[in-house]
């Protein structure tokens, strides 16, 4: 048997966060969320600093809606130690209201499993009382309700 | 523009598994094989260019420390890429097309087994707005796979066809890791890892390396009696934001396969590099490869995954069945980031 | 980690981005050999069969690119090469200041470990000097070079600088 010890990586980095992604998480911690129009007119968010397409340089921030439609999602039974979550919860990709494109975050489906869970579902973002700029200000997402759910 | 013809000669590679060796151990002897299969002098090398990934094991610069593998005194001329080895092989076939040199050594390796696979695959992303939520690589291949079932792409049911035919597949090779036989029927009794994938749709947690040799034209020719001449390199890369890009499908696989040639002419064996079932469809589909085509006789990333060396291994399956006169043409593919985000592909001939 | 806490109508320039990840690392074959020889009171070399070198710890030769043959039984008396004087306090430190780090290539080997030179005055320590392991009780002893206390002064003359040049 080889030898073994423990060992810990541990970076305490503090990242400058420039312009874009600065005032997207000023917008988080606000209870907004914002995006980037591009010169064809898309929203995207999060916003990039960069059009995805044609490398322009974009400045352009809107706000768009804190609930949206879930386009895929994934579902986590047993949480890892780092998962924003400690309870069984799904990944998802959520498009905003107003955006055209999705972010990734979680969802709190409360009380029942990954059946709650569908492609196309409503969801709206559960804010933490207390927001410091990050992405986690956004403790999860919810079903908006149970009617709400479209395919 | 023409191109340099340069070949893969020798390839050699480690019994794929968890083991108790250190990364300089690991490859000291599969560098020291391939050199040897290759019929070249190492004096004759003349670039080396190694893939790895510091994560992996937790130590910056972690790749200086497997220097001592390959003799490098007097200096050498050397490079390392912060991904896996295929897009090491890929700049030394840059660097072979200057032409002053004739002989590369490429090699990878990864010791995944050291620390908690997933959360380390967590540090690639995008720190601002994906890093802090510690989405891991499962779960997002999860959010892929989920996709592809939405759209009707493939079914549970295919996957665990695909995780079947890899790991009997692997049965046949050696250095395979995880090798089996299964029924797609019985594994989608198993609980879900991540819904929708289960634990057969995920790859082993692979130590490995890797080591490849190339030669230009008539060196190749001299030292190898079936080179496997690269008639074909490209790689592609996608935006990172998961929300800008189709996860159904690969752009990037499909436009590096194009500008690989692969269309032009009969395709035998496909090594693609899918760690998760559902990726060889996206894979496939990109590629154009029909049912004709035998993909992964080795068993794929699914029967063996050390991470930063798969890639590299498919290249070197593919190629080690030209060396070994069982295909006249063959793809090799392999892919860096969440959800195929880049990919390479390669296409290699016999003469 | 504590963050000044923006005030709330500032824009946000800066966010905390903690990694950490744990690790079970793996010392390898021949670390494992070596560590194992170092509880007992032994220390473990390998010659590389290509240039003849003796290393400590055994290794694959780099210079050479090929695997070590056999342990090599390694004398814990040796000489120091080079050294340097440690006159500042850090966390951590177990010696009292001022200590010595040496260089010292054990008799047999032909590359050097570092370790602390005691039994000495700092100021006193020279290139040449003889010494040998202290080793600690074999109930105290760990897979960790702090296994030998220190290198101490053996009191045989000093090495000619000849005997030893090659290894600075
Ligand atoms: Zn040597």
């Amino acid at each position: 048997m080889a030898l073994t010890a423990p060992y810990v990586l541990e970076y305490t980095y503090r990242r400058s966060v420039g312009p874009v992604v600065g005032q997207f998480l000023t917008g988080l911690r606000d209870q907004k969320f914002l995006g980037m129009k591009t010169s064809s007119g898309r929203i995207l968010v999060p916003p990039p600093e960069n059009d995805p397409e044609t490398g322009e340089t974009l400045s352009e921030m809107v706000a768009v809606g804190d609930a949206g439609v879930v386009t895929t999602w994934s579902w986590v039974s047993a949480p890892r130690k780092n998962h924003p979550l400690q309870k069984p919860f799904a990944w998802a990709l959520v498009k905003l209201d107003g955006a055209d494109t999705a972010m990734l975050h979680v969802v709190d489906v409360g009380e029942g499993g990954m059946e709650k869970m569908s492609t196309g579902m409503r969801v709206r973002a559960r804010w933490k009382a207390e927001r410091i700029g990050h992405v986690t200000d956004v403790a999860c997402f919810e079903p908006e309700s149970p009617q709400a759910v479209t395919r | 523009m023409a191109t340099r013809e340069i070949a893969v000669v020798s390839f050699a590679q480690t019994n794929s598994r968890r083991n108790e060796l250190d990364e300089t151990e690991m490859l000291l002897p599969v560098i020291t094989e391939a050199v040897k299969r290759s019929g070249i002098a190492r004096s004759d090398i003349g670039f080396t260019c190694s893939g790895s990934c510091d994560y992996l094991g937790g130590r910056p610069f972690s790749f200086v420390m497997v220097i001592d593998a390959i003799g490098a005194w007097p200096p050498i001329e050397e490079s390392h890429v912060e991904m896996d080895g295929a897009f090491a092989l890929y700049e030394a076939w840059v660097r072979l097309q200057h032409g002053d040199i004739d002989a590369a050594l490429v090699y990878a390796f990864g010791k995944s087994s050291q620390g908690d696979l997933p959360d380390v695959m967590v540090t690639q992303l995008d720190p601002y707005y994906v890093a802090p939520l510690w989405p891991d690589s499962i779960s997002l291949a999860a959010l892929q796979a989920r996709a592809m079932l939405d759209e009707k792409r493939c079914t549970e049911l295919e996957m665990a066809e695909i995780a079947v035919r890899n790991r009997k597949s692997a049965k046949a090779n050696p250095h395979a890791h995880l090798k089996g036989d299964h029924l797609a029927a019985n594994l989608l009794g198993e609980p879900y890892a991540v819904a929708p994938l289960r634990r057969h749709d995920c790859p082993p947690i692979t130590d490995g390396a890797t080591a490849i040799v190339l030669a230009a034209g008539d060196l190749a020719r001299k030292v190898c009696k079936r080179p496997a001449f690269i008639r074909g390199i490209d790689h592609r890369i996608e935006p990172h934001a998961l929300g800008l890009r189709d996860l159904t499908r690969s752009p990037s696989t499909k436009l590096a396969g194009e500008r690989a040639g692969v269309g032009k002419g009969k395709i035998d064996v496909a090594e693609l590099h899918a760690p998760f079932t559902h990726q060889e469809v996206i894979l496939r589909d990109a590629l154009g490869l029909g049912a004709e085509v035998d993909v992964n006789p080795s068993g794929g990333a699914l029967g063996a995954n050390p991470m930063m060396v798969a890639g590299l291994n498919r290249i070197g399956e593919a190629a080690q069945r030209i060396l070994d006169g069982k295909a006249n043409r063959v793809l090799a593919h392999a892919t860096s980031g969440p959800c195929l985000q880049q990919n390479l592909v390669c296409v290699l001939e016999a003469e | 980690m504590s963050e000044p806490k923006p005030k709330q109508d500032e824009p946000i320039k800066r966010m905390l981005a903690p990694v950490r990840l744990e690790f079970t690392v793996s010392a390898g074959r021949d670390k494992t050999a070596f560590l194992g020889a170092i509880i007992e009171g032994r220390i473990l070399g390998g010659r590389c069969p290509s240039c003849r070198k003796v290393y400590v710890p055994p290794r694959g030769c780099p210079t050479c690119g090929v695997e070590m043959v056999g342990d090599i039984p390694i004398s814990d008396h040796g000489v120091v090469t080079t050294f340097c004087t440690v006159s500042i306090p850090f966390e951590g430190q177990t010696m009292k200041l001022p200590y010595v780090y040496a260089s010292i290539v054990l008799d047999g080997a032909d590359v050097p470990i570092f370790h602390l030179v005691d039994g000495i005055d700092a100021k006193d320590a020279r290139m040449g000097l003889r010494v040998r392991a202290d080793w600690r009780p074999p109930a105290e002893r760990k897979p960790t070079m702090e296994s030998i206390r220190a290198f101490v002064p053996t009191g045989e003359p000093d090495a000619a600088f000849d005997t030893y040049k090659e290894h600075l």
